[in-house]
């Protein structure tokens, strides 16, 4: 091991594991859990609720790294003077920043060379330094004052990544937004457990301990800054899914589904991997952003190991999206797996599914929002050039995804498999987010996140309360059953409803916040003189209306045949039997639904923040060149170049 | 703001049905006539609150009245009544740091800030017709419900919140909120068909659903299109200052150059011009789209250079003195936006001609109609019919002809053309149905097509008449509110006694039930078209301005729309006395022993017979109020080209 890298280890590992500390603690809980089940004295112990504690606690760990993450801006009160190196500046008030943060300095008045943007280091809690231009991260270009201070200044931050573990990992808001997506979730899906009874107390160690790896892997796909962690937490992810799939021991739907899944996941794995290995040969390296910043590159697009590798690798993310042509195991895992299992699969794979193609993508097409870092138009056209493949194979991708899964939906009596069909659609509909390739449909889909996870949970939830309550699951045995359970099916309705996006459901904002993004990037394309990447937007936001009314035939079929239809006592001419639902059951329902109507009446406050997401977090993601890359050779693995300077405080205070 | 009260008063008007709707989840089941009692009390109290509004809006049109107009016993309000104008003092207003102003009925309050989207609400004319008519029809409708047996919690709730709906849909002033108000009447509709509905009821209700929701697809996209426009040469100028005054607080430099700049005018101007170089504003306020929509259409019309420029120098002129200066560049750029090419604009009408055509409904995308009439219960047939169909017309009033009004002019033939097909094929299809809903459903198609004949008679070559015709299709639309909810209603009443629609088995029903005979023969004279009831005033001022219309390719094609529509009275009286004749002439023993109309029935009927009577005696009792915002925004579309 040679110096340098001794000394970055060292010098970082302590910070970075506090960074990490959510994943080290469900790490932790696992560990612990498993040793649980080795004592017979706690086997009637259900350890549900140590896992909701946990999740529950992470969760907020993650929120509070975020709130530190959040943009901040301020005003300048002076900076340094005239040939000082590295420039200081002193803010109005605390700045709040960290070390290797982006800072965008502007309007300084007198010492101009202040303006531009900056990876800074903290000084005290006032004052920090300006170190390599983000522009032009040459070795040693420090600026140097060439003038004393006047007046004027505003500083911004534009961006916060930052590599964990020798650039494994990253850390950005981006990514912490999705694992307290991801953390949240999974602690409701606990609650869930909990409340319907799966697994009971002998199987509680085994599915929780599935459960919080499979999220652990999750969030690691959504940090993964590097091929290989990329494929460690797609395995991580899809592994504990596996068999969770399977759990339900006694039932061969069951065992099918999950010997399905395992193997469909064994083949996209397999080939996932073979993609990685030929993109990291290719380009001497598995870093994410030299990998990104390699494919983008004129000339490379054209090399069909690039093109192989890249769509090798696309191709593993889309069987996790269940994006077609990807989902042939969607429904059938769906189907045979528990409501909670689905539930889970559907919403945490996917958010860290899409997480991940949202850093490769918008990392590859480069960002029309770069523009104002990026100096020179040379790299533009570099960038944008890749922009004319991703956008309409991610498009086409999308529209085929989305129709596919409406029109398939349309024929399914079973509940959980219409879900199933009904979170593909649902996957393509995030997909048409990602393909304007801009940041504020990175945004919008975030938006999305949120709200497909209450509303798809709410009505795999409700499923699951309904199969306690009646034994089943199909349609087709649910006829009037509002007359027999009202509260659930009214519930029910509003998760439908929403998935339907019929306003005023948090849905509908979703809905509109992916055909907003759509036709403003369309316009932006329009701007930027790419007709045909604009026209296929338009196509895109055209077939996503349409695809809204296809998708309302299946969705208000399940209402019609729950509402509309008589019951079987009422055709017989008995008496109808009441079947209310229990009462947390009922209260868990009750609130799903409640936050999807007040969300859907108020959503300005999600909706500001999750674009700002987008806005602020990717305008510096496929920035690769403020990371020192190498050029030729090296192993794969963390760059050469300059060792990252070790955060003086961690993440977390 | 909160405390602004025409906002509350107006927002209580839309969301006490509501609350009522709400407040009935805690009935005990069983309790299913207070549950009743409980929801009309909802009604009338909206209908109440409508009627304050109306007071209010009255009294605002008498504050703001011009002598100079007055004449003929038709009061002419002030053009400072305009929801346009009404705008602009409030933006002014707000900006001075003034009190808002209690009694303009307009209000606005901030809701989704990242889109701009407000809770914009106001009222003038055209949509005070079109609440007045709601809430009264939502009383009346619901007294109609007492014959709702199954499950009537949910069918008051139901109701109620479908109130709330349109309400909200005609209150609106910011299309976002249109639409969700637009949205939220579906499901109502979607479960009152589907469950209280006939046999055929499921299919009835997806047809609906299904329709309805593909239109307001094309709807949401051209929502979109307006609203990625940058319309700050429209928008209200203290918005515009507001946003550079934003823009100036964020930045440094040219605040510290607004400070420099205190007492000197052109210094300040130019920090201003700085700043305004920075700012976009997006919008979903009708107003400020319906002045971009003129603007565009005088725009489009200007070919050569000379004309644009001055144009442009307008605009320029225009903003220095509102003090937002901008240059002819800057606005000339803002010009080639799409929103300012024809193809946009044909394409955008289309699309919000089409969600609103399927509501109206216009043919070919009526077929939804027939079958949700049939198979709706008689008080949601009174509701589609006099209220929910009223939307589309009222939409493409407020939405597709300001938003859009190049497209609309370049394709008035069309429309016309549609309208006649409309007035024609429901009248001959009204004929040959033996469904006595069904023939009504058609009538309604029949009707409607004078609403869009009257919209649609967009002067090509000059003359005024059109003010005729909108205020004569507002006024359709009116009557045929009246009309056809009462005549709804008389088929249910008979449907309830004979448990059959077919008109062919009906016969003699006068002699067992005279006053019911009269009554419905009362509300089927008005609804065709009659002198001396509501429905003949409307068709006639349509017709009188049909007349008028005429293309340059077609000089008298509007003659001969005026005859075919006249024409087609002959074919509506002739299905309408037919149907009198088969149902209430003759002798029949098999219905000797019906009893005739209930007390209740006749709470229900006899104030749309009095409206019927009254309105066709005395149309100025409406159109005094009605016709100057209708003459205005007539006016205010016909000066784009002058």
């Amino acid at each position: 091991m040679n110096s340098t890298l001794a000394q970055m280890l060292t010098g970082s590992i302590v910070n970075d594991a506090i960074a990490f500390a959510p994943e080290l603690v469900v790490c932790g809980t696992i560990v612990l859990m498993l040793v649980i089940r080795l004592i017979p004295r706690y086997d009637d112990v259900h350890l549900g609720w140590i896992a909701l504690v946990i999740t529950g606690y992470v969760c907020y760990l993650s929120c509070d790294q975020w709130m530190q993450e959040t943009p901040r801006s301020g005003q300048v009160a002076k900076t340094s003077g005239k040939d000082v190196s590295p420039i200081v500046v002193t803010a109005a008030e605390p700045h709040g920043l960290r070390d290797d943060q982006l800072v965008q300095v502007t309007e300084v008045e007198g010492n101009t060379t202040a303006n531009g943007a900056f990876r800074i280091k903290v000084l005290d809690a006032l004052s920090f330094q300006l170190r390599e231009d983000a522009n032009n991260p040459v070795k040693g270009d420090i600026r140097k004052g060439n003038d004393d201070y006047t007046a004027g200044g505003n500083w911004k931050v534009i961006g916060g990544t930052h590599n964990l573990f020798g650039g494994m990992l990253i850390y950005d808001s981006f990514g912490i937004f999705i694992k307290i997506f991801l953390y949240g979730f999974t602690a409701l899906v606990v609650l869930l457990t909990l409340l319907t009874g799966i697994p009971d107390k002998e199987d509680s160690a085994d599915f929780y301990c599935l459960l919080l790896g499979a999220t652990v892997g999750m969030s690691i796909m959504a940090t993964a800054n590097h091929l290989l962690m990329v494929f460690i937490g797609i395995e991580m992810a899809s592994l504990p899914s596996y068999a969770l799939a399977g759990f339900l021991k006694g039932r061969r739907q069951s065992s099918e589904a999950a010997l399905k899944y395992v193997v469909y996941g064994g083949g996209a794995s397999g080939v996932m991997l073979y993609g990685i290995s030929l993109l990291a040969g290719r380009f001497d390296s598995g870093f994410l952003p030299t990998v990104v910043r390699g494919i983008s590159t004129d000339g490379n697009l054209a090399d069909p190991v690039v093109i192989m590798g890249l769509a090798f690798i696309l191709l593993g993310i889309g069987f996790k999206l269940a994006s077609v042509p990807f989902h042939f195991w969607c429904p059938d895992v769906f189907e045979g797996a528990a409501a909670e299992v689905g539930a889970f699969l559907s919403v945490a794979s996917k958010g860290a599914a899409l997480a991940l193609l949202a850093r490769i993508t918008l990392g590859i097409g480069g960002l029309n929002g770069q523009l104002e870092l990026v100096d020179g138009r040379a790299l533009f056209a570099a960038w944008s050039k890749a922009t004319d493949y991703l956008v309409p194979v991610i498009a086409v991708f999308a529209v085929v995804t989305t129709t596919f899964g409406n029109l398939a939906a349309y024929g399914q009596t079973n509940l959980k498999r219409l879900l199933a069909y009904s979170t593909i659609a649902h996957a393509g509909f995030m997909m048409m987010g990602l393909a304007t390739l801009t940041r504020e449909g990175a945004g919008a889909v975030l938006f999305y996140l949120i709200a497909y996870l209450f509303m798809n949970l709410g009505a795999f939830a409700i499923v699951a309360f309904i199969r306690n309550l009646t034994g089943h699951e199909d349609v087709t045995y649910l006829r009037g059953f509002v007359y027999r359970s009202p509260l659930l099916v009214i519930m029910l309705g509003v998760c439908l409803l929403s998935l339907l996006g019929i306003p005023p459901l948090v849905g509908f904002a979703a809905k509109f916040q992916i055909f907003t993004v759509l036709y403003e990037g369309a316009q932006d394309y329009f701007a930027l003189n790419k007709p045909h990447l604009g026209w296929t937007l338009l196509a895109v936001l055209l077939a996503g209306g349409l695809n809204t009314v296809i998708s309302l035939f299946y969705y208000v079929r399940v209402l019609k045949v729950m509402v509309l239809e008589k019951t079987l006592e009422e055709v017989e001419d008995r008496e109808i039997e009441q079947k209310p639902a229990p009462l947390f059951p009922s209260i868990y329902a009750t609130a799903l639904a409640v936050i999807i109507v007040v969300a859907g009446v108020l959503w300005n406050p999600l909706a500001e923040r999750t674009s700002g997401q987008g806005v602020d977090t990717f305008r510096e993601t496929p920035i690769v060149r403020a990371a020192p890359l190498p050029e030729t050779g090296g192993p794969v693995g963390p760059p050469k170049g300059p060792p990252p300077k070790a955060p003086k405080k961690g993440a977390k205070k | 703001m909160f405390f602004e009260y025409d906002l509350l008063l107006m927002t209580l008007c839309i969301f006490i049905p509501s609350v009522f709707a709400l407040a009935l989840l805690f009935f005990p089941s069983g309790s299913e006539e207070y549950m009743r009692w409980f929801s009309l009390t909802g009604t009338v109290v909206t209908f109440v609150i409508s009627s304050f509004v109306f007071i209010d809006y009255l009294r605002m049109l008498d504050n703001n009245n011009d002598p100079a107009l007055m004449g003929a016993g038709i009061k002419r309000a002030d053009k400072k009544t305009t929801l346009m104008e009404r705008a602009s003092a409030a933006a002014k207003a707000e900006a001075e740091n003034k009190p808002f102003a209690n009694d303009d009925l307009h209000a606005r309050f901030p809701w989704i800030s990242r889109f701009n989207i407000e809770y914009y609400i106001g009222v003038d004319g055209i949509s005070m017709a079109m609440i007045l008519l709601t809430t009264v029809l939502f009383v009346l409708s619901m007294i109609a419900s007492w014959g709702i047996e199954k499950y009537v919690k949910g069918y008051c709730m139901l109701f109620l919140i479908l109130e709330t709906g349109v309400l909200g849909t005609f209150f609106s002033l910011d299309f976002f909120l249109f639409y969700i108000f637009w949205e939220v009447m579906l499901l109502p509709m979607y479960f009152l068909i589907g469950v209280w509905g006939g046999k055929n009821r499921e299919y009835a209700a997806i047809k609906f659903f299904l329709y309805t929701l593909f239109g307001s697809i094309f709807i949401l996209i051209a929502l979109l299109g307006f609203y990625f426009t940058d319309v700050q040469d429209f928008a209200n100028k203290e918005t515009l200052n507001a946003k550079a005054a934003e823009v100036i607080a964020r930045n440094p430099a040219l605040k510290k150059a607004q400070d420099a700049a205190k007492n000197d005018a052109a210094a300040k101007a130019r920090v201003m011009a700085a700043a305004l170089t920075k700012v976009e504003i997006h919008s979903f306020d009708l107003i400020v789209l319906a002045r971009t929509g003129a603007a565009a259409m005088e725009w489009m019309h200007l070919t050569d250079t000379k004309a644009r420029d001055k144009f442009l120098q307008k605009i320029v002129d225009q903003r220095a003195r509102d003090g937002n200066p901008t240059t002819k560049e800057a606005v000339e750029k803002r010009m080639s936006q799409t929103f300012f090419t024809p193809t946009f604009q044909y394409v955008m009408f289309l699309f919000l001609f089409v969600g609103f055509a399927i509501k109206v409904p216009i043919f070919p995308f009526h077929t939804w109609l027939p079958d949700a009439h049939v198979e709706a219960p008689t008080p949601i047939s009174m509701i589609l019919a006099g209220i929910l169909l009223k939307l589309g017309g009222y939409g493409i009033l407020r939405i597709a002809y300001p938003i859009c009004p190049w497209a609309a002019h370049a394709l008035a033939w069309y429309l016309c053309i549609l309208a006649m097909i409309n007035i024609i094929y429901g009248a001959f299809a009204a004929m040959a149905q033996a469904d006595f809903k069904k023939l009504v459903a058609y009538s309604s198609i029949s009707h409607m097509g004078y609403v869009l004949l009257g919209i649609a008679v967009w002067p090509q070559t000059g003359e005024q008449y059109w003010a005729w015709g909108m205020n004569g299709a507002m006024y359709q639309m009116i009557a045929h509110g009246i009309s056809s909810a009462g005549m709804f209603f008389c088929v249910g009443v008979i449907y309830d006694r004979a448990h059959h629609r077919n008109l062919d088995n009906f016969r003699g029903l006068y002699e067992p039930m005279p006053l019911y005979g009269g009554i419905s023969a009362l509300i089927f004279f008005a609804a065709l078209g009659l002198p001396g009831l509501c429905g003949f005033v409307g068709e006639f001022m349509v017709v009188l301005s049909a007349w008028n219309f005429s293309t340059p390719e077609y000089p008298n094609a509007g003659k001969i729309f005026a005859v075919l529509s006249a024409l087609t009275v002959v074919i509506t009286a002739a299905y309408i006395l037919w149907t009198l004749q088969r149902v209430y002439f003759g002798t029949n023993d098999a219905y000797k022993d019906y009893p005739d109309i209930t007390v209740r029935e006749l709470l229900c009927v006899i104030p749309l017979a009095i409206l019927a009577i009254v309105l066709g005696i005395l149309p100025a009792l409406v159109l005094q109020w009605m016709e100057p915002h209708v003459t205005f925004f007539v006016d205010s579309l016909m000066q784009i080209r002058t």
